[in-house]
């Protein structure tokens, strides 16, 4: 992974020196409120429903077991409410009454001391006191981690596909181009107050992994018809309340010129964005108003930029061969042939028991690149415990296998888990067994209780509705591992609000917190993908009706599970049937489901 | 970069321009003109940094470019990365309080990666050119 510079280094300590100038003249009163606000939210902490939330930037998503076990203790000794704010919060969660489903009542059940992943690949904490934020980006900086541009109205942390430097089907290594472009728009003096945040996701492999489509500017390393490699552009996508597939703004940008095109893009978005509505000011708005207008615009600026300025960010091949030195993958191997032996034996062995080793290896292990080696998923969806969740003690435990089993390295995935991205094909058995005690050899990888879900109305001031809870009781509807692995992979997406950070929009099925007269309700929604080959062309979906009551929900998904289960021919996943029988069956199955008011005299 | 209290702040002269920040840069006649006022409405409202970075790199204009609004201690590197000379303060920003940021954290926090409108090229460029 890449490998901070004397340089980057004191970059990270000095923005931690002055974060904690500006929190210690916020907390003299020479500093107000407001104008400490957009200075505290650039370095990634928010004030949520009770608490401030931190969110630490994750380059790309790549983390070395060093990282971790910082955060692990950043969850451990710093995301601790004291235990009156604590026990008022759960006394306020209490008052939203649980969800019922199959006899139980599932509430809110607050944790603290523990780290979150989310889909954009970062880590948050949700208790964190503001006035221990200086010494949390202290220690960050100790790791060569920071919160910068996690939040506001700035380029945000860049993503990139889980599988990026190791996919057996990439193109390139997208993560040189990444660091190149983190590095880039890091602190950038001009256009550190956009009208909106603005995402960028980068991929390098044949299959979009991450979501690039739904993001403001989303890139794709291809080579064109000469072999040269380069970067297919898209622009203007995004969930909200618009949801907006994106543009291809150029078919080939030539790889060293990425920088400076990017630099046009987001310039005509700062000049002609709306200022004067939040729900119109991403740049998928601007795209989709001004069509190519605003693309004929950027090829102008572009062209400015390279023959007036010089096209002083186009990336040397020097620079580039400095920062890719940083990713040569680790030398590794393994005995295939006795790894093949050991693994049937104990596919063998196991199938007499259980099958779960055999359900683990198709689920949770990914090809690789390098055939020797495999990506493995180490599974934090579990009954219990809020998708994506980490305890301290699970971050370090995750940092040893890294350690043991992944030269150190472990990425954070849009799903919400941690992937092992180095993995000896002879040393899959003894990681199993080690992710297994450790409670990470859950084989539901891409299945329903996968699922993505936002912190939610637990913990997130935007949220109208609570998103916890219901993934609890679909989690806990769906704990029949048979069951499961006969409906096969699903992505079920549950957002609290429409701000989507929950990705309903993408999902196959999507979960909607809305709020009806200050009441928690659901909306449902089938069919939408994230632009991967099991799901199709990127695309919303389509709601199945009115909103439902939290209750009603486990219920309907059932009945949608049920109609799949019914119409599906033989090996057909539940995205294709849809696509091929449409939403009427799945629209009545859901109106049926709706639980009957009972009318009282 | 020259910092200026509201009470410092000289009236408009001639040969000065006020410039509205939703107005093109690249239109305005620069004949004459020695110092051109662009407007933060909000400091959130970035619109000016990149007018003043097409005026000065664009343009090539050499005047005065000063920030003039809600102009705050935080964002006064940023301003002057982006091709701003000066700066009026809001009343009530604390002078010293500016200059010792502005002092402490030079090129805006903390250093710099990027090229902007006052040094072109980017760290990288600048670390290969010296080092060779």
């Amino acid at each position: 992974m890449y490998q901070y510079t004397e340089f980057d280094r004191q970059f990270v300590r000095a923005r931690a020196d002055q974060y904690r100038d500006q929190l210690t003249r916020w907390q003299a009163g020479t500093l107000s409120e407001d104008e400490f606000k957009p200075l505290r939210l650039q370095n990634g902490w928010y004030v949520q429903r009770y608490a401030p939330m931190l969110r630490v930037a994750v380059p790309y998503g790549e983390l070395s077991s060093a990282q971790v076990r910082i955060l692990a203790k950043i969850a451990r000794e710093y995301d601790q409410p004291n235990a009156e704010l604590f026990k008022d919060a759960q006394a306020k969660q209490n008052l939203l009454g649980p969800v019922l489903t199959g006899g139980l009542a599932i509430g809110s059940k607050l944790t603290a001391g523990y780290a979150h992943f989310t889909t954009r690949q970062n880590i948050q904490y949700n208790w964190i006191p503001l006035d221990k934020s200086a010494d949390v980006m202290d220690l960050l900086a100790s790791v060569d981690m920071h919160g910068i541009q996690t939040s506001g109205n700035c380029i945000r942390n860049i993503t990139s596909d889980e599988r990026a430097g190791i996919g057996a089907d990439e193109i390139a290594d997208p993560r040189p181009f990444g660091e190149i472009l983190r590095q880039w728009s890091t602190l950038h003096p001009e256009f550190a107050f956009l009208p909106r945040k603005f995402k960028i996701a980068i991929s390098g492999a044949r299959e979009d992994r991450a979501a690039t489509a739904w993001h403001d500017v989303g890139l794709h390393l291809i080579h064109n018809a000469e072999g040269e490699l380069g970067f297919k552009v898209l622009v203007g996508g995004g969930m909200g309340r618009t949801p907006i597939i994106a543009s291809v703004i150029r078919e080939f940008l030539p790889w060293h010129q990425v920088m400076n095109f990017i630099e046009a893009i987001v310039r005509v978005y700062n000049r002609y964005g709306r200022r004067d509505n939040i729900y119109k000011a991403r740049i998928k708005i601007l795209v989709k108003a001004e069509g190519q207008r605003y693309i004929d615009d950027v090829e102008a600026e572009y062209l400015q930029i390279m023959e007036h300025d010089g096209g002083p960010h186009t990336i040397s091949q020097a620079e580039l061969d400095r920062v890719t030195a940083c990713f040569v993958p680790p030398s590794l191997s393994c005995d295939r042939k006795s790894a093949d032996a050991k693994i049937a034996n104990i596919l063998r062995a196991a199938a007499e028991d259980d099958i779960e080793f055999g359900r683990w290896l198709k689920q949770n292990v990914a090809a690789h690149k390098n055939p020797d080696l495999r990506a493995v998923t180490l599974s934090f969806k579990r009954l219990g415990q809020a998708p994506g969740d980490a305890t301290a003690d699970q971050l370090d435990k995750a940092a040893e296998l890294a350690d043991a089993f992944s030269a150190g390295e472990l990425r954070v995935t849009h799903d919400q888990n941690l992937l092992l991205p180095w993995v000896a094909c002879d040393q899959l058995p003894e990681l199993w067994r080690a992710a297994r005690k450790a409670g990470f050899a859950r084989p539901n990888i891409r299945l329903l209780t996968d699922m993505i879900a936002c912190p939610g109305g637990d913990f997130c001031s935007l949220a109208n509705a609570r998103s916890i809870p219901i993934a609890e009781a679909i989690t806990e509807r769906y704990q029949d591992m048979d069951e499961l692995h006969d409906l096969g992979e699903i992505d079920l997406h549950i957002s609290g609000c429409i701000n989507s950070c929950g990705h309903h929009h993408s999902g196959h099925i999507g979960i909607l917190g809305v709020d009806k007269d200050g009441l928690e309700w659901y909306q449902v929604s089938l069919g939408g993908s994230d632009g991967s080959n099991l799901s199709g062309d990127p695309l919303p979906g389509k709601v199945v009706g009115p909103s439902f009551t939290a209750t009603e929900v486990p219920e309907v998904i059932e009945a949608v599970l049920e109609t799949y289960r019914q119409q599906r021919t033989s090996g057909e996943t539940f995205i294709a049937t849809l696509r091929r029988i449409g939403m009427e069956p799945y629209k009545t199955a859901a109106k049926n489901a709706r639980i009957p008011v009972v009318v009282q005299d | 970069m020259k910092l200026l209290t509201t009470n410092d702040s000289t009236a408009e002269q001639t040969g000065t321009v006020v410039f509205a920040n939703d107005a093109d840069p690249m239109d305005l006649p620069l004949e004459g003109i020695k110092r051109i006022d662009l407007h933060f409405p909000k400091f959130t409202d970035g619109r000016a940094y990149s007018q003043a970075f097409l005026l000065r790199r664009r343009r090539e204009f050499t005047g005065e470019i000063r920030a003039t609004g809600d102009v705050l201690v935080d964002q006064l590197a940023q301003m002057e990365r982006s091709g701003f000379d000066v700066a009026v303060l809001r009343a009530d920003q604390p002078l010293d309080v500016a200059q010792r940021v502005l002092a402490s954290y030079p090129g805006y926090g903390v250093g710099r990666y990027q090229g902007d409108a006052v040094q072109i090229k980017p760290h990288f460029a600048n670390t290969e050119s010296t080092s060779s």
